[in-house]
């Protein structure tokens, strides 16, 4: 083991540099602690024994809980499941002593114990996290009552908790994803808009193949996505409730709108329109549908995204000659749009972070293309990925993971769904039944 | 399959005009493309397109040709297109009874909203050719299909050429 066992019950090394703004001298303190940074990160070993039941008839309910809360913490590449073979005893009843000996024989840094109970179609689902070397509980105890056939979303609210006090970031697993699912030949292809959970579970259609759609977005309440559609023959943008399917189509104009995003209040979006073939940025008020232009140019600007606070955007603009990345603040006699981009090559699909920290941006460079992140001053860039086509950055709630999508060359490629840390580790793909394109990942669920 | 005919012929209606018309588009790397099929395309006899009446958009797309092509993320056009273009105003002036969406496209090497501009830059520049060449400007509409329709498939130059293109699609105006 790598892990310095003296160190961890006071903190364990794994880290993440985080902006001085977002206070880790508070956290540092905690006991257990994974903090995520920019060297090789050793996975902590955590026990996450199959949660108790008293009938027999629960226990693959209970599996299938464990298993999902495994697979998130998991997949972030900054925890290693102990396989349970391993395990000299079970933590027995949620409420029982821990024999914290029989857990640190086998090196778990943390141990999740856990019960379920289930009646009618319900089920009670409670557990607690020990920090095993400084044989205490860490922090409170959790009880979550709900439908059997929430269970998935029951285990990624217990996986986001278990994250949340290791590594002292927000959550991010109870969340969805939109995308493009796209079938059929290259010269060919169908897309319609899907949804699903951020582990590709619970898939489900939003519109048919119909007509092409493109690059959806979430409303900041998670409820809506806008998207652009070619339903009438020319892109425009359409906004649909996830739940009932409502679909409005939020600009009446005979150019071409495509690239909607929401404000982070979710009273305006802003969008491009092409007209007489420049495409500028627009602004749109959702409750009078009242247009307003953003950008004044004769070069393209498009993939506008705001910073959370609602005050600045990022886009991107081929007014110096090439595709790159400009930032502008948003008020009345503001200054010129600034350019943060400076590197070689072509930069473009600016996505400012829900933290505020980074801009996640497509870079293209000598044929390859990369996702990366960079400052809102342009500095610090990075590149995470690379590949024949690599584009589309889209934040984790807690800012911390992007997806994108990867297509493949050739004759017989086509677009796969993959996610990435903010340093460029744990490059997995995301599960599609059939290829994916254009991901979107939703706020936190509530 | 009947659409898969269609493009065979239109395809070597093309390469038969690239070779007819004499000038060589070869000057740069991104000249003008030459369609490079495999076997099968010999089938089609040229009889049958000459069955095409003169003021049909078979005719039109076949004969005339309905494509040009674009240099990497450029939007001029280039003196090999004007002639094609001027060939497509005559004739739209000749058959005024059809209306025109002029598609612009982009290859895959640009990303997608990126290559939706591009591609309205593309159809606007060849919108405003063909209204200077006195084609009425209520006959013509534009629109972007951006990367999202390729006819090349392979992943290189080969391809690439042949999918930065705008392509001057006819409607019948209705009643007709």
């Amino acid at each position: 083991m790598i892990i310095n066992r003296a160190m961890s019950a006071l903190m364990l090394a794994i880290a993440i540099y985080l902006p001085s703004e977002r206070g880790n001298a508070q956290t540092v303190r905690e006991p257990l602690r994974i903090i995520i940074t920019e060297g090789v990160i050793e996975p902590m070993p955590i026990a996450l024994p199959t949660f108790a039941t008293n009938l027999a008839a629960d226990r693959s309910l209970a599996r299938q809980l464990t298993e999902v809360i495994a697979s998130d913490l998991a997949g972030t590449g900054l925890f290693r499941q102990i396989p349970p073979e391993a395990y000299i005893s079970a933590p027995g009843g949620i409420n029982e002593r821990i024999n914290f000996v029989n857990w640190k024989a086998i090196n778990a840094q943390a141990l999740v114990a856990g019960s379920l109970t289930t009646s009618a179609d319900r089920m009670v689902v409670n557990f607690r996290l020990f920090d095993v070397f400084a044989e205490s509980e860490l922090g409170q105890g959790m009880s979550f009552e709900a439908s059997q056939s929430s269970v998935r979303r029951v285990a990624h609210k217990i996986a986001d908790t278990i994250y949340q006090r290791i590594t002292g970031e927000a959550p991010y697993f109870d969340s969805r994803v939109a995308y493009i699912s796209e079938s059929g030949p290259k010269d060919g292809r169908r897309k319609q808009l899907a949804i699903m959970d951020y582990d590709g579970a619970n898939l489900r259609p939003l519109t048919n193949q119909s007509t092409i759609v493109l690059a959806p977005r979430f409303s900041p309440d998670g409820s809506r996505i806008i998207y652009t559609s070619y339903e009438t023959g020319v892109p425009n943008v359409y906004l649909i409730d996830i739940e009932s399917g409502n679909r409005q189509s939020i600009i009446q104009s005979p150019n071409m709108a495509f690239a909607p995003r929401f404000s982070p209040n979710g009273s305006k979006v802003v969008l491009s329109l092409a007209v007489d073939g420049n495409t500028d940025i627009y602004e749109v008020e959702i409750g009078n549908r009242r247009i307003s232009r953003l950008t004044n140019s004769s070069a393209i600007d498009t993939a506008p995204s705001f910073s959370p606070d609602g005050k600045w955007l990022v886009f991107e603009s081929d007014r110096s000659g090439s595709q790159q990345i400009y930032v502008m603040r948003l008020e009345r006699g503001a200054p010129q749009p600034r350019r943060i981009s400076f590197g070689q090559g072509r930069y473009g699909t600016p996505v400012w972070s829900p933290t505020g920290d980074f801009i996640a941006f497509t870079k293209q460079h000598r044929g390859r293309f990369h996702i990366g992140v960079m400052r809102a001053d342009g500095s610090e860039e990075r590149l995470l990925t690379s590949s024949f086509l690599d584009e589309g950055p889209t934040w984790s709630p807690n800012g911390r993971t992007l997806m994108f999508f990867r297509e493949t060359p050739g004759t017989d490629g086509g677009p796969s769904i993959y996610s990435v840390d903010i340093y460029g580790r744990n490059l997995r793909s995301v599960p599609t039944p059939q290829y994916g394109s254009d991901p979107a990942w939703s706020p936190q669920r509530n | 399959m009947k659409p898969n005919k269609i493009m065979v012929m239109l395809c070597i209606t093309v390469m038969a005009l690239a070779g007819c018309s004499g000038t060589n588009p070869g000057n740069d790397r991104n000249a003008t493309p030459s369609p490079n099929h495999g076997g099968g395309g010999e089938l089609i006899s040229q009889s049958e397109l000459r069955d095409y009446a003169p003021d049909s958009p078979e005719y039109f797309a076949g004969l005339i040709g309905d494509t040009i092509y674009f240099e990497v993320d450029q939007s001029n056009i280039s003196d090999v297109s004007v002639e094609v273009l001027r060939k497509q105003a005559e004739w739209l002036n000749q058959y005024p009874e059809f209306s025109i969406v002029v598609e612009g496209h982009a290859d895959e090497q640009g990303t997608r909203e990126y290559n939706l501009a591009l591609g309205a830059r593309r159809a606007a520049a060849v919108k405003v050719f063909l209204v200077g060449l006195g084609v009425a400007d209520s006959r013509l509409s534009t629109v972007s299909y951006g990367k999202e329709r390729p006819v090349a498939v392979c992943s290189s130059e080969s391809c690439w050429s042949k999918n930065r293109r705008s392509v001057t699609a006819l409607e019948r105006e209705s009643g007709g």
